[in-house]
């Protein structure tokens, strides 16, 4: 069965521990700007949004990736980057919709979620439970999903 | 490690702008922001200049811990002499600056002299500038934040301002960041404006790393979150009601000073308390409270994040205060609220945006206008030096009529803005001044808790909580119960509360950890971050050096143990109602105990063998 | 059922593997006219560079890769096709046959009509091949110049600048990369490229090239002014290449007209790529992009047709992202905005930063960045799920930088959020 990241915003206080957490598993330092997920404020409405790669079916970043840098972990189902291959060229950036993968101007490869392997640190350091890492079937995310592509063209194979 | 080792000083007056390695020896006695700090500004600086000359010093400064994964580690401190009270003043702030700054590079951020031309400081990692900033000047917090992030086209700039309070010379001016927190007392704002500096914007994508023991590190972190979040305050009062919990709990105790501590106890105190928050307003069918927000890295997460009724006379046809911002803490309740005899929440949340708007202190504020009220019902004050406005007890107009001309430095609004001691002065009738050295009180009556008079008559800073939360203990009972209205045994708490902050303030943590942390959680972790042995005990002697070298500054500064006292009708004037009722605060009773306790002597000065213990 | 697929690039690879997946049985055939396996041009900046070594520029890494998806590789050029007889001339193999056909050739460097064009020390690049004489004549000291400002231009910049040449830009448009930034853009990188050391002439042409002494060579401009060159690159433009189609009965304009299902005037005929004039998502028209994004998506999308899996082509939208010395850009769709069109734009030139982003009523179509990498593609997501942004129109006026939230806000419809933001 596979697992995906559910995110409840309604639960989130915008702590940003899951910014470290997820930037000390990738880089090894405590650097909010080099998070996988993110933490989008909506000061006037009061509310706090998590939001990182639902790991797509469609896969833009994979397709539209030149030098096949970006691959599918079978076992966890995440669109992970190669940092040897990847040659920083961008294209991934510009492609997924979702605006989840991001150019790192110091190490000049791109970098997204990769589930951490199959044990995603931000969700355990969520100290609310706005991010849980549950079965697929239960996240909520193919509506999140559903929702946020219902305009993109499926035209994926 | 944990700290970056990195100073940045930048010199407003000639506009330089130089880095230098962080004094380690001074991090190993000191810990860092509050107590390294201080130790700076002792060094570089005179104690008998004047706060708002380019003599005086204004640092800003995170802890070893501030941007790591510890609970609450995200704050920044700003050190400075004080033109409010002439005391040294170091005020703490959360929101998001602290770890920008920390992510930047910095420790430190030492700023010097006075520009001649107002300027924001930038600062985006190694790299640091002033830039112009005389289209921000006459602007509010909230507008120059909004341009300056407008300016630098990213939304995660962190910015730390001062409103239009500061530039006319408010002296409870606050630094606000992130929109609404701030480093709130003493007036460390105005001092930023005097250096003709409006704000002080970063970016920081460098990462805290240098984690001394990762392993352990990590553990400690996880066990200090866990007692944060099994504890009833931590884990359940505070995310629910903030620190607004305490409302109902401190008027039922009979310390919740009321129209200028006239009363301990205030009849509508539930209408602006926690709980009435989270009532559906019937006018517009929302509650006050939004939601409850964190400050970064915090897993308490007490911020409340409210609106006011559109409706409401107070923000009718005002768009600008429609929307969500930082709500009501029980301090800015208590002061724009029973300490002004006012029970309309949506008046006072509407005084605690202007507030935020204009940065400037809500506690200062809203005790300066009780005072003006007293003067206004007493007849010191009519309406001839108001412009017509009534200043009574109890009314919401006036409240924020007199917030409104304060923030913005208008008119009588330059009068309360300089505080309620030079007010009161000013009138007459300095006796009704509620303040210790200039500063004004906090939200708790010291009749109805002897304790927290002693920690108000003694704080380093002027009337103050954050300097010794003896009413933890008092009431709350933590880490112990003691009974509020007893003075024995009192002097040694309040050491101990005291010594113990000073250890929170320097370390990046926030002092609301400790209704449930006691430095036996804290150490661990500081140790396990830091290289070195951080042992609790060696963190308590740190704590007892810093707040001995704040006393030393303010005797250098010229505050003695003279102005270690209350206000006459604390003193003298019992409460009239409550478990209080006849009590009047017994300070006599424990500060010759305080002294000895501290080694000090009886005049309230650091003897030599107590500065020779501590390394002084 | 027996499928073949002219060109090796992006497009072709990936509608090769497409059609295995899709059509498991069938035969597939890859034609390409380069000696080295499959590669990327994207790479080629980068193996300028030496960030990559040659075998970096493969669109696949593994040397078993198509053998193991039995796709058949052969290495040749296809001089004709004869849709009559559904079949393929090769140069060098005997003639092949197919079911369906994929033109996937790309493009090919043009050459301007400037006179000494044919001299030695010219180079386009375009290939691994023209990489290699790059590297190799672009020695520390040695003079170049760089003609054009486009989108390949611009990404081969950094790659000369570390190898310490001395670099003179010739743009005949008025800015820098003009076909992908407005005028703030382009002359923003231009005066990025100018900080760095690079001479760059905007609003010049070459009027002729001429021998120098020994191996360098004289560019003649048209203000006058003449250079020594030890290396020119050209770098003027692409165009399809779709000569050998001439004769097939293929309709061709720029490059080959298909309708959206990809497939061109005759039905059992398909083309995607640079070599594709497929439909614009922003424009509805059909054109040549000659982008990386969109020869991927062609490339399924063909192959989803040829399989027999009928699949509309939406259109594709025109982006780009360009690394130009460090300095990141990007633009999509319709960037310069539209007529009555609203916009919003942030610009501050001493900090190289610029976001522009252009409406049609409240429906974002078309951007522009400079100095941003966070979550570009959701510019994307803006314009191709042509949400209706409703007030977030004027929140993004206001302040553009909020293009996540704006997103966020629309799409995030969990939780009780979906009430309030």
């Amino acid at each position: 069965m596979l697992r995906s990241l559910q995110i409840e915003p309604e639960k989130c206080t915008g702590c940003l521990q899951c910014e470290m957490a997820c930037s000390y598993q990738a880089e090894g330092v405590f650097n909010p700007s080099k998070s996988r997920i993110k933490i989008f404020t909506f000061h006037d409405e009061g509310r706090f949004v998590p939001y990182t790669c639902t790991q797509c079916t469609e896969a833009w970043c994979l397709h539209a990736c030149p030098v096949e840098a970006i691959v599918i972990n079978e076992a966890t189902g995440a669109k992970e980057v190669i940092d040897d291959i990847c040659v920083g060229c961008k294209v991934c950036t510009i492609a997924c919709p979702f605006g989840t993968v991001n150019y790192n101007q110091e190490t000049a490869v791109v970098q997204k979620c990769d589930l951490c392997g199959g044990d995603p640190e931000c969700a355990k350091a969520c100290p609310t439970q706005a991010i849980t890492y549950v079965d697929s079937d239960h996240s909520g995310l193919e509506r999140m999903r559903a929702h946020a592509a219902q305009n993109l063209p499926q035209d994926n194979a | 490690m944990a700290w970056t080792r990195n100073v940045l000083r930048v010199n407003l007056t000639n506009g330089s702008i130089t880095t230098e390695p962080l004094n380690m020896q001074w991090a190993n006695d000191y810990l860092g922001q509050r107590g390294l700090a201080t130790k700076y500004l002792v060094e570089e600086t005179d104690p008998t200049c004047d706060a708002l000359s380019p003599d005086n010093k204004m640092i800003m400064t995170t802890g070893p811990l501030t941007g790591t994964m510890v609970s609450t580690a995200g704050r920044y401190s700003v050190v400075t002499k004080s033109p409010l009270t002439g005391c040294i003043a170091c005020s703490n702030s959360g929101g998001y600056f602290g770890n920008e700054m920390k992510n930047a590079g910095w420790d430190m951020v030492i700023l010097e002299g006075k520009s001649p031309k107002p300027v924001y400081l930038y600062i985006e990692n190694d790299k640091a500038e002033l830039l112009p900033a005389d289209d921000l000047w006459g602007k509010s917090a909230w507008e120059t934040d909004e341009q300056i992030h407008a300016k630098h086209q990213d939304p995660l700039v962190r910015i730390a301002v001062v409103g239009r309070a500061a530039e006319k010379g408010c002296l409870f001016s606050a630094i606000v960041n992130d929109l609404h927190r701030a480093a709130g007392r003493s007036g460390v704002g105005t001092v930023m404006a005097s250096k003709n500096l409006k704000a002080v914007a970063i970016r920081g994508t460098r990462g805290v790393g240098n984690i001394s023991d990762p392993t352990k590190f990590f553990k400690a972190s996880e066990d200090g979150k866990k007692v944060l979040a099994e504890n009833a305050v931590t884990g359940e009062g505070l995310p629910a009601l903030g620190t607004q919990v305490l409302m109902n709990v401190i008027n039922e105790v009979g310390a919740l000073p009321t129209r200028n501590h006239r009363e301990v106890q205030f009849e509508g105190a539930s209408k602006i308390s926690g709980e009435a928050m989270l009532e559906v307003r019937e006018s517009d069918g929302k509650a006050n409270l939004t939601t409850n927000g964190a400050c970064f890295g915090c897993t308490i997460a007490c911020q409340r994040i409210s609106t006011v009724d559109k409706d409401h006379f107070s923000v009718k046809d005002k768009p600008q205060y429609h929307g969500n911002s930082g709500g009501l803490e029980f301090e800015n309740a208590w002061s724009l609220g029973s300490d002004c005899g006012v029970d309309d929440l949506d008046a006072i949340t509407a005084a605690n945006f202007l507030c935020n708007e204009d940065a400037v202190d809500p506690i200062s504020l809203g005790a300066t206008i009780a005072a003006a009220m007293e003067l206004f019902e007493e007849g010191a004050i009519t309406v001839k030096d108001t412009g017509g406005m009534e200043l009574k007890f109890g009314s919401a107009e006036a409240l924020l009529w007199a917030t409104e001309v304060t923030v913005r430095g208008e008119g009588f609004g330059k009068e309360l803005g300089q505080g309620s001691k030079r007010l009161c002065e000013k009138y007459g009738r300095p006796e009704l001044s509620m303040t210790v050295k200039g500063q004004e009180f906090p939200a708790y009556d010291p009749r109805g808790i002897q304790g927290i008079g002693l920690a108000y008559a003694t704080s380093n800073r002027g009337a103050c909580h954050l300097r010794g939360y003896t009413v933890a203990s008092e009431i709350l009972g933590i880490p112990e119960k003691t009974d509020p209205l007893a003075t024995d045994g009192k002097a040694g708490l309040v050491k101990a509360f005291q010594d113990a902050t000073a250890v929170v303030d320097s370390a990046g943590i926030c002092a609301f950890t400790t209704f449930a942390w006691t430095l036996e959680d804290i150490a661990p972790q500081i140790d396990a971050a830091c290289e070195g042995d951080w042992s609790a005990e060696r963190c308590l002697v740190v704590g007892e050096r810093i707040w001995t070298m704040e006393r030393d500054y303010n005797l250098a500064a010229g505050i003695t143990g003279k102005d270690d006292t209350l206000p006459k009708r604390l003193l003298k004037d019992a409460a009239k109602t409550g478990p209080a009722e006849g009590r009047a605060n017994d300070l006599h009773k424990m500060l010759p105990e305080y002294y000895e306790v501290r080694g000090w002597t009886l005049d309230g000065v650091p003897t030599d063998e107590t500065r020779s213990r501590l390394g002084l | 059922m027996k499928h073949v697929i002219v060109g090796a690039g992006p497009s072709g690879v990936i509608a090769a593997e497409t059609l295995r997946k899709v059509d498991p049985t069938s035969s597939i055939i890859l034609i390409g006219d380069e000696p080295e396996p499959p590669y990327s041009r994207m790479a080629l900046p980068y193996y300028l560079i030496d960030k990559i070594k040659e075998e970096g520029t493969y669109l696949r890494k593994s040397s078993s890769h198509f053998g193991n998806k039995d796709i058949d590789i052969i290495r040749d050029r296809v001089s004709t096709i004869d849709p009559k007889n559904k079949s393929l001339n090769l140069e060098h193999h005997d003639v092949i046959n197919y079911d369906k056909l994929l033109i996937a050739t790309g493009s090919h460097p043009i050459t301007p009509p400037i006179e000494g064009m044919d001299l030695p020390g010219i180079h386009s690049c375009w290939t691994l091949e023209d990489g290699r004489n790059i590297v190799n004549k672009a020695k520390p000291g040695s003079n170049v110049v760089l003609m054009g400002a486009g989108f390949i231009g611009c990404i081969i910049l950094e790659s000369l600048a570390l190898r310490k040449v001395n670099l003179t830009v010739i743009e005949m448009g008025d800015r820098m990369v003009p076909r992908m930034m407005d005028q703030t853009a382009g002359n923003m990188i231009k005066s990025w490229c100018q900080d760095k050391g690079v001479s760059v002439h905007t609003s010049t042409r070459v009027d002729a090239i001429e021998k120098g002494s020994g191996d360098s060579l004289k560019v003649k401009l048209d203000n006058g002014e003449v250079l020594d060159a030890d290396l020119v690159i050209s770098a003027t433009g692409v165009a399809a290449n779709i000569q050998f189609l001439d004769g097939s009965g293929l309709e061709t304009d720029e490059g080959v007209l298909v309708n959206d299902r990809l497939q061109s005037n005759i039905a059992d005929i398909y083309a995607a790529g640079d070599v594709c004039q497929g439909k614009d998502f922003s424009t509805g028209e059909y054109s040549v992009q000659a982008i990386q994004p969109t020869a991927a998506d062609h490339g399924r999308i063909a192959a989803m047709n040829m399989a027999g899996k009928d699949t509309v082509h939406q259109g594709c939208v025109n982006m780009n992202v360009l690394d130009t010395m460090g300095l990141i850009s990007s633009s999509y769709g319709l960037w310069m905005g539209i007529d009555g069109g609203e916009s919003a734009k942030l610009c501050d030139n001493d900090r190289y930063r610029y976001l522009s982003l252009s409406f049609e009523d409240d429906v974002m179509v078309g951007a522009q960045a400079v100095g941003l990498t966070q979550h570009v593609g959701v510019l994307r997501g803006l314009i191709q799920t042509k949400l209706n942004l409703g007030k977030w129109k004027d929140h993004l006026i206001k302040d553009p930088t909020r293009i996540m939230e704006a997103y966020l806000a629309n799409t995030q419809a969990i939780g009780h959020n979906a009430g309030v933001i």
